[in-house]
Parts: structure tokens; sequence; C-alpha cells
């Protein structure tokens, strides 16, 4: 494949890429938003996402072609490591925090009668 | 790592080196989308994401940038071709389509501001503002840098040092495409669920 006809296919795919989730969300609501699912939709947008990631790296980024040693690879994936150790375990701590503020702890159920005043 | 073929040594490390920066632009990035993340529910009466997103609008942005990041790929092949004006112009082209994304998106925020609906709002608001006013940032940086590398291929040419900075502004165009696609799917896609 020569090289302008790897940048139009990686532009092609990108479109593609873009659009699709649109069209599934149209679908999503026109099916009175429950099918596909909610679930299902996250997951397929999280999917195109990625793809469309990989569609930017492999034909305009050209990370497949890297001579070895892959040096800009092991940078990507050390970043992409941090990425994920960052959004992951920020979503993770936050969602726990969020659940202990509104959750009665079981042992203190019964034991200590609710406060009905401020005194 | 791209076209190594063409490659002295040097110019492989100074494209490298500009890698290592934008991957730790990618953690900077990280670090907003998950602040926006936790928030984005948290709209303290002001409104939520899915009443200010405007689908066919952000296509249009998206749109516009992916072909931006297309021209700025023609606009590297003209640069290995020798092609200078060919190059010129798809790097004017590429800045076209910027600036235009750049314009849409100072509309986008100019009409939520006019709405009384600004980063001070809600907590919601200030890491949306932030994550994608970081981005326009880097968008608007980008096409100053571009008027710049354009001034020195029209200038000087397509020589050794003036082909390795287009790389590198290359290399930050398509970066800056695919933080917008991670933008477009958990902000947009996902607010509008």
């Amino acid at each position: 494949m020569t090289r302008l006809a790897s940048y139009i296919t990686g532009f092609a795919l990108s479109v593609v890429l873009t659009v699709l989730p649109l069209v599934l969300l149209w679908m999503h609501e026109a099916g009175g938003h429950t099918y596909p699912s909610h679930t299902m939709m996250y997951a397929a947008f999280v999917v195109f996402a990625v793809l469309q990631m990989g569609v930017q790296l492999y034909f305009f980024l050209h990370m497949g072609e890297e001579a070895r040693p892959r040096f800009n690879l092991m940078a990507l994936s050390f970043a992409l490591i941090v990425v994920a150790i960052v959004v992951g375990g920020t979503l993770w701590i936050m969602d726990n925090l969020s659940r202990g503020q509104h959750e009665q702890l079981p042992f203190i159920e019964g034991v200590i009668t609710p406060a009905t005043s401020n005194d | 790592m791209t076209h190594p073929s063409t490659h002295s040594g040097q110019a492989d490390k100074v494209t490298f080196g500009f890698w290592v920066y934008l991957m730790s632009d990618c953690v900077l990035f990280a670090g907003l989308f998950a602040t926006y993340a936790v928030l984005r529910t948290a709209t303290f009466g002001g409104p939520a994401i899915d009443s200010i997103v405007d689908l066919p609008y952000v296509l249009g942005e998206t749109l516009l940038l992916l072909t931006s990041s297309f021209t700025m790929g023609l606009a590297m092949l003209a640069a290995h071709a020798g092609k200078k004006h060919l190059t010129l112009a798809a790097l004017t082209a590429t800045l076209m389509l910027g600036l235009g994304f750049l314009t849409m998106e100072v509309y986008e925020f100019a009409h939520l501001l006019g709405a009384g609906h600004g980063p001070g709002t809600s907590a919601f608001l200030s890491s949306f503002f932030t994550l994608l006013g970081t981005h326009g940032l880097h968008v608007a940086l980008g096409s100053v840098w571009m008027l710049v590398v354009m001034a020195h291929v029209y200038v000087r040419g397509l020589v050794g040092g003036t082909r390795s900075k287009l790389m590198c502004l290359g290399l930050f165009w398509h970066f800056l495409d695919i933080i917008w696609i991670f933008i477009f799917t958990f902000v947009y896609l996902f607010g509008s669920l």
C-alpha cells in the first residue's frame, strides 16, 4: 500500500468510526432508549474510541513501521498504563467514597438510636 | 518512528524526544478526563451534560479535526517528496480546518457563557471547560506553531531542520486528534445517552 493510499484508508476509517456510534445512538433513541441497552451503548462507544485510536496510531502515526527496538511503542505503552492507573484509580476511589457517604454502617444500627434533634 | 528510511539519526532523536513530551501530555489529559468523569454529575442546579450537547454540531467539529489530521498527513507526504508548494498548500488547508474547529469551539463556549453557564456555575462545568479548554488551547498553540513552520518552509525550503520541525508538528496534530476522539466519546457521546 502506498503512503497516500494508507492516509486515505485511515481517513475513511476514522470518519466511519465517528459516524457509526452516532448511528447507534439514533437507533437507541428510535428504540425508546431500551435497545440497544445503556450498558451496551457505553461498551460500544468505548470500543469505537479504542478502534479509532488504533486507526490514528497505525495509519497517521505509522506505529506499525517503527524499527526495533520500538522505543516509541514502549513510551506509548507506559503512558497508557499510567493513564489507566490515573483514570481507573480515580473512578474506583471516588466511587467508593460516594457510596460510603450514603451507607448506614450496619454495626451502629440498633446500638445507637438516631438523634432526632441537635442536642 | 515515522518514515525511518529518510531519517538521519539526529532527526530520529528529535522526534523521539517530542514523542516523549506527547506521552506526558497524554498523562496531563488523563488527569483532566478523570476529574471530568468524577464531577460530571455534580451540576449544583446548573445544566447537566445532556442539556448542553448538540450532537450534529459536535460531529461538525469532529469532522473538521479529522480532515485536518488527513491534510496534515498529506503535508508530510508532500514534504517527503520534496514538493515545497504542495507542502505549504496542505499546511494551509490544515490551518484553515484547525481554525474552523477553534471558531466552532469558541462559539460553543460563548453560547454557554452567554446563557450564564460559565465555568463558575458548577463543578461539572468547571471540569468541562478545563478539559475542552486545554484541548482547544493546544489546537490554538498548534496553529501558531504551524504558521511558524510554514514560514520556515517558505523561506528555507524543505531542508533537514525544517523537515524535523514539520515532523514534530505532524505528530502533535495527530495526537490532538486522538485526544479529541476521547472528548467526543466520553463527554459528548456518553453525555447524550
